[in-house]
């Protein structure tokens, strides 16, 4: 693992950032010690306290949202809301306080002021606590908004961009409608599950009577790259994922196939991007039967180095002309292949997706795959052509299902003072 | 129906909260003061027009053909007081405090059902709302514990007849009647559960029983009505569930049985966790699916729990109050969709979509629910 401190702009340390951190309430003292008595924990905000030794928060506002180009963090809590009331006042009230709430979580700091122990004996907290003492773990919030959000409850229809059209049904598709789509999705990235949980379950609970999570996704193991300061990921199949991935730090490829540019589309767009979310289940047991040879056959590189079966070494150019006597030697259905920017006439996404396990199915089966998350600039000419040549001939296409799949599209990052969805309202 | 309550205000040992109670004691003999209620199946005849601020006693007799409920309103339908399950041919006292002088409606309501026959009744006088904290907390437990003893009352009776058809044997009577006595229950059921192990002998599940454990209440004879007929011992378990219903009318009708008023929002609260956890998911009434009954009976006495906190709630957080009388109103429209008769549809022909929505609404409400408590303690 490697150290993103000072690697990007993104990042910034908690000492520029104005309250009480949650770990600073516990100061030098220490978790462990802390816990030993509540008592103890008021008052703790001294002075005297170690400097953070590491940047720790991502900033929240900026040109961009946080949690799409920033350095994959190793865990997720992804959850789609359906909003539940008719009043857009109410809405945007809730956009209004998730926002506050959110700003003050990415740096570390309680969903409220002294919310988890400072409200009183009579009332429930309002931050739920387990995150008291942990740091801000890099933790981002990433808001998008479903086609469905754009009918005619609140009045968005004029605003909702021409490519946030409900993707084609995709062939072997077998999603449960349970796990897909929503009107409001937040992606919540950090580097401690906790952190990243306290985050989607403060925010759920202030949502009740106007939202309520539709379905909720954890994921345990980042399965991409997304910065060039990141070794390269395996996925649930054992092999490296993402080594093509498009990186941060290739800011024109990212400008080209992430963000959405004045004049691709609706205004208060400009800067934002598409989110597709796909839970796809990997037939774990089939595959875990397969012989190597077939495997790296099927994905295309070899399982130990990560290299393409072209190659030496990982980063070799994946070479798709390349023969072994008269068969290629990067099978014609392998997944590599179908999904390289090569084969696609140009196409690129930037993935982020993670791992899952959400234990065995009734079958004694791992219930687990890949929760595929991909931001891309225009999802209709990015990702539908990628996933309509992959589920027609993908040989990976065997050993995976796709369940759930969601599509949102997320705006650009906040100034200060403005909230969440602000663009859809004025 | 838990064998293990939670205890949602267990803080209220510590909170520094007044609890003496204002003197309003329940007289159980009629006096010369005492408004008379004539009741039938089409009128409600009052003896009095008017009466004074402080406490009002009425003597409801129910000289019709059909079972009625007698209540008294403030303004905006806040039951000030009410006497439920009054079957024909009987008297029932209800005493009420009346402590603003204003308008209320006194209203009959034979069958049980509609907003009633209604009248104006008239008070005057120096108001005895006690202008201080104290003051407010004490009437809000007083009418609480007034709720708790009129449904406890109706219990009693609604028990004696189902218990009454179990041992007769008539079978489609007992099944009619076990979830109207089950409302009566399910209305004040935290108040039951905070008397050691009577909430188990009353309401223990199947599902919740231990090895070696003698399986006893409601749904026992559930079981015995659904599923598996008639057992040796049916007659005997119906005979335990009246005197487990007498010990719970014995509870609440002692003179030192008091409610400490920051309990009252715990047990409003309380009554919709138990929907979210058991009725939600139509564990509760496994058997006989009458679900719905209980969940409604679940909202109304969390609703009266509210009410009695009401005027505290407006003054101190009318926005809260608002919402949720706006989340009470949303829910029970809600489960309208549902009625049928009498009654409800039985909870197995409501899909899980339904029951996504009926959860929400549940939550939406609970959130609000769950500030009371900090407004009445003053946090």
């Amino acid at each position: 693992m490697t150290d993103p401190t000072g690697t990007t702009d993104t990042t910034t340390t908690v000492d520029e950032r104005k309250g009480v951190s949650r770990r600073r309430l516990f100061g030098a003292v220490g978790a462990g010690a802390a816990l030993a008595g509540a008592g103890a924990l008021v008052g703790r905000a001294t002075a005297a306290e170690p400097p953070f030794s590491h940047a720790d928060v991502v900033a929240f506002r900026g040109e961009h949202q946080a949690g799409v180009v920033t350095p994959a963090q190793d865990r997720m809590h992804f959850v789609a809301f359906d909003v539940t009331t008719k009043s857009r006042e109410e809405l945007e009230a809730l956009l209004k306080k998730w926002t506050v709430m959110a700003e003050r979580m990415t740096a570390g700091e309680e969903a409220t002021p002294d919310g988890a122990i400072g409200d009183g004996l009579y009332v429930p907290p309002s931050d739920t606590g387990e995150a008291l003492g942990l740091a801000a773990s890099q933790l981002t919030l990433t808001i998008g908004f479903g086609p469905s959000l754009f009918d005619d409850r609140f009045g968005f229809a004029s605003k909702k961009p021409a490519a946030l059209e409900e993707l084609p049904h995709f062939r072997a598709d077998n999603l449960d409608p349970a796990r897909s789509g929503g009107d409001i999705a937040i992606q919540a990235c950090a580097n401690d599950p906790q952190v990243a949980v306290h985050a989607i379950r403060n925010l759920a609970r202030v949502a009740f009577g106007t939202a309520s999570v539709r379905w909720s996704q954890l994921g345990f193991g980042r399965t991409s790259s997304t910065s060039t300061t990141q070794d390269t990921p395996r996925n649930l199949f054992g092999f490296k994922d993402g080594t093509n991935n498009i990186k941060a730090e290739e800011t024109d490829v990212v400008d080209e196939n992430v963000w959405v540019a004045y004049g691709d589309d609706q205004p208060w767009m400009a800067g934002g991007t598409y989110l597709v979310a796909r839970r796809i289940r990997m037939l774990i047991e089939q595959w875990d039967r397969t012989v190597l040879g077939e495997q790296e056959r099927v994905i295309g590189r070899s399982k130990g180095s990560g290299a393409p079966l072209s190659g030496k070494a990982e980063f070799d150019e994946l070479d798709l002309d390349s023969k072994k006597g008269h068969d290629p030697v990067i099978d014609v259905d392998a997944h590599v292949r179908l999904a390289s920017a090569q084969e696609l006439g140009g196409i690129q996404i930037l993935r982020r997706g993670y791992n899952f396990t959400d234990g065995s199915d009734g079958f004694g089966h791992l219930d687990a795959g890949l929760f595929f998350i991909a931001y891309c600039r225009n999802p209709q000419e990015q990702f539908v052509p990628m996933q309509l040549n992959l589920s027609r001939n993908d040989a990976m296409n065997e050993y995976i299902q796709h369940v759930g799949s969601a599509l949102f599209v997320c705006p650009p990052g906040l100034a200060e003072g403005q909230y969440w969805g602000q663009g859809l309202f004025t | 129906m838990k064998t293990m309550r939670r205890s949602t205000f267990a803080l209220a040992s510590v909170a520094v909260l007044p609890l003496a109670l204002a003197g309003c004691t329940e007289k159980s003999t009629a006096s010369t003061d005492d408004i008379t209620v004539t009741a039938s199946d089409e009128t409600c005849d009052v003896s009095a027009e008017s009466g004074a601020t402080g406490t009002s006693t009425f003597q409801v007799t129910n000289n019709g053909s059909k079972v009625t409920e007698f209540y008294v309103y403030a303004e905006g339908d806040r039951a000030m007081g009410e006497v439920e399950n009054i079957g024909p041919g009987l008297t029932r006292q209800l005493i009420v405090s009346l402590p603003d002088a204003g308008t209320y409606q006194l209203a009959c309501k034979p069958g049980m059902v509609g907003n009633g026959i209604r009248q104006e009744f008239t008070v005057t006088g120096d108001s005895t709302s006690a202008s201080d904290e104290s003051g407010q907390l004490a009437e809000a437990a007083d009418g609480y514990r007034r709720y708790i003893r009129s449904q406890v009352v109706a219990l009693q009776d609604t028990t004696q007849q189902f218990v009454d058809a179990v041992k007769a044997g008539n079978i489609d009577q007992a099944k009619a009647l076990f979830p109207v006595a089950r409302t009566y229950y399910e209305r004040i059921e935290p108040e039951a559960e905070s008397f050691g192990e009577l909430d188990p002998k009353l309401d223990l599940r199947e599902a919740d029983l231990e090895p070696g454990q003698e399986w006893t209440g409601f749904h026992r004879l559930e079981k015995d009505l659904w599923v598996t007929g008639p057992q040796p011992d049916t007659n005997a378990i119906a005979d335990q569930l009246v005197v487990d219903v007498q010990y719970l009318a014995d509870q609440v009708n002692a003179e030192d049985y008091t409610i400490d008023p920051t309990k009252i929002a715990g047990d409003a609260q309380g009554l919709l966790d138990e929907i979210s956890t058991s009725k939600i998911t139509g564990e509760e009434d496994i058997f006989s699916h009458t679900d719905l009954w209980d969940f409604q009976a679940n909202v109304d006495g969390s609703q009266a729990a509210v009410a009695a906190l009401q005027p505290i709630i407006e003054e101190r957080n009318p926005e809260l109050a608002a919402n949720i009388t706006q989340r009470f109103a949303d829910l029970d429209a809600e489960l309208a969709q549902y009625r049928q008769g009498d009654g409800f549809v039985f909870y197995d022909t409501v899909n899980e979509q339904q029951r996504q929505e009926l959860s929400r609404k549940i939550d939406a409400l609970s959130a609000e629910v769950s500030q009371v408590q900090g407004v009445v303690a003053g946090a």
